[in-house]
């Protein structure tokens, strides 16, 4: 990666760079998202390649000026292919005292830092807890320091509109977003066009916030000191089609569409608000005319009832959550595997134990997931690796669910959930297909009857003549439905449960290699939302000549048919996970092989060099 | 739906299955099956169109014993269960069997949260004020100073009152009746079943085992005149054998008092007439102390409102209407999307 601060340019052109990352970092109101996004959307326009993470607080509106008030937005985009928002920013957008303070360890040295001078006053630089204003003591020295004062132009280009100074200062972002669009050559155009249709209702707020952009665009043009930093990052080889931007929490709303229509079923989410997987929630309760029912339930666990329900009476039963709810519907999932009936757990994962880090990233209820039940309770549990591989682990967990009768948990993540990237739209035929099947013939019908291939029981559902059954959470007898505490059919029905799901293996892909050889010296096994970084690192030190694999998991119970074989044909097998070493757990335990963890949490996901690192100690230890 | 009714063709027999009911012997639970048993065929719902639901205790285990579709979940939450179905499928008659432990105790807040929803379910709390199926524990409206296995020294917790609980919840049907009066609880399951909406019935039911009766001194035959009162909407509110009580509203406190009614007494003028769809009077009568008051038994509350499935019914349709038919290529590009 090239740190365009760096690089020497003539004075009149764009210098050419493969890919730059960017993060913009204010207070919680400064609009730092707002400014993210548009940025995005010009890069997806200049069809750069790309991916996004935004960080926020877990307190709506801090005190301004805060250190834990502080929003950030950060962006990658690339002339080649893109898998993660970067790990350090070549640029870095600082809105006040507090961001520079929080952000600045980040960027790269000598990476281009653009400050607002007007907010470092005595009060901000106090509350982010600078003796010294570091503007002026020399400590930015090892960065390419731009100080505008952005507040001053600001007011100054909005001060035609009538607005108060309060609303004049809410234009700042806009006014930065300009600037940027200046350095890295971007229309304004659609830009305008949004505020346009944001803003429409205020046209006061409308002519401001377009003032304010072309300001800091045409601030750009005539100061002197930008005459040597624009760039120009080419458009990215992609693979022709329709493309959009998308994040996890979209991209999985949409799977659970498309799932509902593919299978041609009306879907019921119940749900719970809850961080980060409220967007889940808002995005399908907009749905109505697709046969989407949303139900904001009183708590989790009347959320996931609801789901189970509905699925007992036909329709597609969906929760979604994170870790404290899913703790919360742990009962009732265990019913699910009782009852043999399909539902749908998404669990957006996040900091924990308890609230943890509510608005930050983890991977850490893998163990909940697959094993946090009382008793033999297998449930299939899968795990996407990008925003855009939601859509298609959503499919496919309604489509497990309802071909076995099983509860199926899909993992993401916050940084899943909230990261974005552009987004090869598929055509609706090109899905695969989801087949449901209800039992209508009451000859022979009982409600455990099972499908010798699948071992699921039968869909029964009321409204069916003849169909009239009793089911629950009591243990049944294998022959006859009934309710039976018999020792040995107990054990009888664990096992056919267990094997019901232990046979999803069958019905799912083998396990791939992502990049590199089929063997080799070492494997590195990711799971979920590490794929990018993972897939970075091992090309990057296949490019350095290291004997270097990337597999990743996306099937974790059952684990692909073939993943034993396949961990034996390396040497070494590393497991980076963002938790104390969970999947490594499965792995060691599953198939004897020693594989190795390497653990993270701390709310954030990997540096690829962090991955790098650890790859080059191992092969060279 | 009603065009979708059969002729009612089917008897209690078609509404027993074949398990072996396993409640104790003497339990208050099977007369209110029977009873149950009896009602349904009058409904004209074909069985495959009803549906029982349940939590955990002894009235949970009531789906097993109606051949009809049955769902016995998990303590508590038969009311969210029963959300999910009545929503997926507003064609069927969904019935819930619940207690005083799992509706109002560790199911609290589903049941209120149903009951405001006005979710168009039907409630049956099977209140005998005892643990019975964990063996003799109090229960949330078990007396105060109940001594229980748990609670050797007397509980200490304040009982609550299940119909004033549904009422303070915004019920749209709050009923009481007891075990043993057959008539009177196949009457007020009949109107609950014709109620649209979340109609809560309170039971008061006998656990002859661990709380034996608790009710008797308003349930025994020589007593209940004197004990009960009988609410009917528009008929006064008198009670006792000679009809000669009544309840008269005190405007100074605005309290119930009772009153003589007749020679000797008021006129049955100044009597209370029974309103069911006046929610204080409702909840005065629900909360009248015992015994100082009779306890008050039938239809306390009944109003309309919209009910939460038809609400999203309507939503649905609406949103179709709006939209037109769903078109998933477009929904999958969205606004932004842009072509290479």
């Amino acid at each position: 990666m090239t740190s365009p601060a760096l690089v020497p340019s003539s004075p009149t052109e764009q210098t050419v760079i493969p890919s730059a990352v960017v993060r913009f970092a204010g207070d919680s109101g400064d609009g730092m998202q707002v400014t993210g996004d548009q940025f995005t959307v010009a890069a997806a326009l200049a069809k750069n390649d790309l991916a996004t993470f935004p960080d926020f607080p877990a307190e709506i509106r801090a005190p301004a000026g805060t250190t834990y008030g502080v929003s950030g937005f950060q962006i990658h985009f690339a002339s080649d292919n893109v898998y993660t928002p970067g790990d350090a920013p070549d640029v870095l957008v600082a809105m006040n005292p507090a961001a520079l303070k929080t952000n600045l360890r980040d960027l790269k040295r000598g990476g281009l830092l653009i400050v607002n001078s007007g907010a470092f006053n005595a009060a901000n630089l106090k509350k982010a807890g600078y003796e010294t204003n570091p503007l002026e003591d020399g400590s930015l020295e090892n960065y390419s320091l731009l100080s505008i004062d952005i507040t001053k132009n600001t007011q100054n280009a909005v001060k035609d509109t009538g607005l108060s100074n309060k609303e004049a200062n809410r234009c700042k972002n806009f006014w930065t977003l300009g600037l940027m669009f200046w350095i890295y050559g971007r229309p304004l155009e659609p830009t305008l066009k949004w505020i346009e249709q944001k803003y429409g209702k205020r046209p006061e707020l409308v002519q401001a916030n377009t003032a304010a952009l072309k300001a800091g665009h045409a601030y750009g043009e005539t100061a002197e000191i930008f005459q040597r930093k624009r760039y120009e990052v080419p458009p990215a080889p992609v693979e022709p089609g329709v493309y959009r931007n998308i994040n996890g929490n979209t991209a999985t709303a949409l799977g659970l569409v498309a799932a509902s229509r593919i299978a041609n079923r009306e879907l019921v989410l119940g749900a719970y608000p809850i961080t980060p997987a409220s967007d889940v929630l808002h995005e399908l309760s907009k749905y109505k005319h697709f046969g989407i029912t949303t139900i904001q339930a009183e708590d989790e666990i009347a959320a996931v009832c609801a789901a189970i329900g509905a699925s007992y009476a036909g329709n597609l039963g969906v929760t979604s959550t994170s870790g404290p709810g899913m703790a919360l519907k742990t009962e009732a999932i265990g019913l699910a595997v009782a009852v043999e009936l399909p539902l749908v757990v998404i669990d957006i994962q996040r900091g924990g134990p308890s609230t943890g880090l509510p608005t930050k990233t983890e991977q850490a209820d893998l163990l909940q997931a697959v094993y946090g039940r009382n008793s033999e309770a297998p449930v299939c549990v899968v795990a996407a690796a990008t925003p855009g591989d939601c859509f298609y682990m959503a499919i496919e967990a309604v489509r497990l669910a309802v071909k076995y009768m099983t509860p199926v948990i899909l993992l993401t993540d916050g940084y899943l959930a909230n990261g974005a990237e552009p987004w090869k739209v598929p055509n609706p035929s090109d899905l695969p297909k989801i087949e449901l099947r209800f039992r209508t013939d009451p000859n022979g019908f009982h409600p455990f009857l099972r499908d010798e291939t699948t071992l699921a029981r039968p869909w029964a559902i009321p409204g069916t003549p003849g169909l009239e059954h009793r089911i629950g959470g009591l243990e049944k007898d294998y022959d006859s439905g009934h309710i039976s505490y018999a020792p040995e059919n107990h054990e009888r029905m664990c096992r056919v449960r267990a094997a019901k799901v232990a046979g999803i293996a069958r019905d799912i892909p083998e396990q791939t290699i992502e990049v590199g050889s089929e063997r080799g010296k070492l494997l590195v096994l990711g799971w979920g939302s590490t794929y990018g970084a993972i897939r970075e690192a091992v090309q990057r030190c296949r490019a350095r000549g290291l004997d270097v694999s990337h597999a990743h998991v996306r099937y974790i119970n059952p684990f692909p048919r073939n993943l034993g074989e396949l961990l034996r044909r390396f040497d070494r097998v590393l497991v980076p996970e963002l938790n104390l070493g969970q999947l490594v757990k499965l792995i060691r335990s599953e198939y004897l092989v020693p594989a190795e963890s390497l653990p993270k949490v701390q709310g954030k996901p990997f540096k690829v060099e962090e991955l790098e690192d650890a790859i080059r100690r191992l092969l060279e230890s | 739906m009603s065009n979708l009714i059969e002729p009612a063709k089917l008897t209690k027999k078609d509404f027993e299955t074949d398990q072996d009911v396993r409640w104790c012997p003497g339990c208050g639970d099977y007369s209110i099956l029977a009873n149950v048993q009896r009602v349904m065929p009058e409904l004209g719902i074909p069985r495959e169109r009803i549906v029982w639901v349940s939590g955990i205790g002894c009235s949970s285990r009531f789906p097993y014993y109606m051949n009809t579709y049955g769902f016995h979940t998990i303590h508590g939450r038969a009311p969210a269960f029963a959300m999910g179905i009545k929503v997926a499928n507003p064609e069927l008659s969904v019935w819930i069997a619940t207690g005083d432990g799992d509706g109002l105790s560790i199911g609290g807040n589903q049941l209120m949260h149903c009951l405001r929803r006005n979710l168009d379910v039907k409630i049956l709390l099977f209140n005998n004020r005892i643990y019975g199926l964990t063996k003799g524990q109090y229960s949330p409206t078990s007396e105060l100073g109940k001594v229980t296995k748990s609670t050797p020294f007397g509980s200490a917790d304040q009982p609550i009152d299940p119909a004033s609980f549904a009422l303070g919840a915004n019920a749209t049907f709050v009923a009481r009746s007891i075990d043993t009066e057959a008539a009177h609880l196949s009457d007020v399951l009949r109107r609950a079943a014709r109620h649209s909406g979340a109609a809560f019935t309170e039971i008061y039911q006998n656990c002859n085992v661990f709380n034996d009766g608790a009710f008797d001194s308003f349930r025994e035959r020589d007593v209940k005149a004197e004990r009960q009162l009988r609410v009917e909407h528009g008929k006064p509110l008198v009670f006792g054998a000679q009809r000669d009580k009544g309840l008269r509203l005190d405007p100074k406190t605005l309290t119930l008092e009772v009153v003589r009614v007749g020679e000797g007494g008021v006129p049955e003028s100044e009597v209370l007439v029974h309103d069911e769809t006046n929610q204080t009077l409702a909840y005065m009568l629900a909360r009248m102390p015992y015994p100082e008051y009779p306890v008050a038994l039938g239809v306390l509350y009944a109003v309309e409102r919209p009910t939460y499935d038809g609400v999203l019914r309507t939503q649905k349709a609406e949103a179709l209407a709006r939209s037109g038919a769903p078109d998933l290529a477009r929904l999958l590009r969205g606004n932004a999307a842009w072509e290479i």
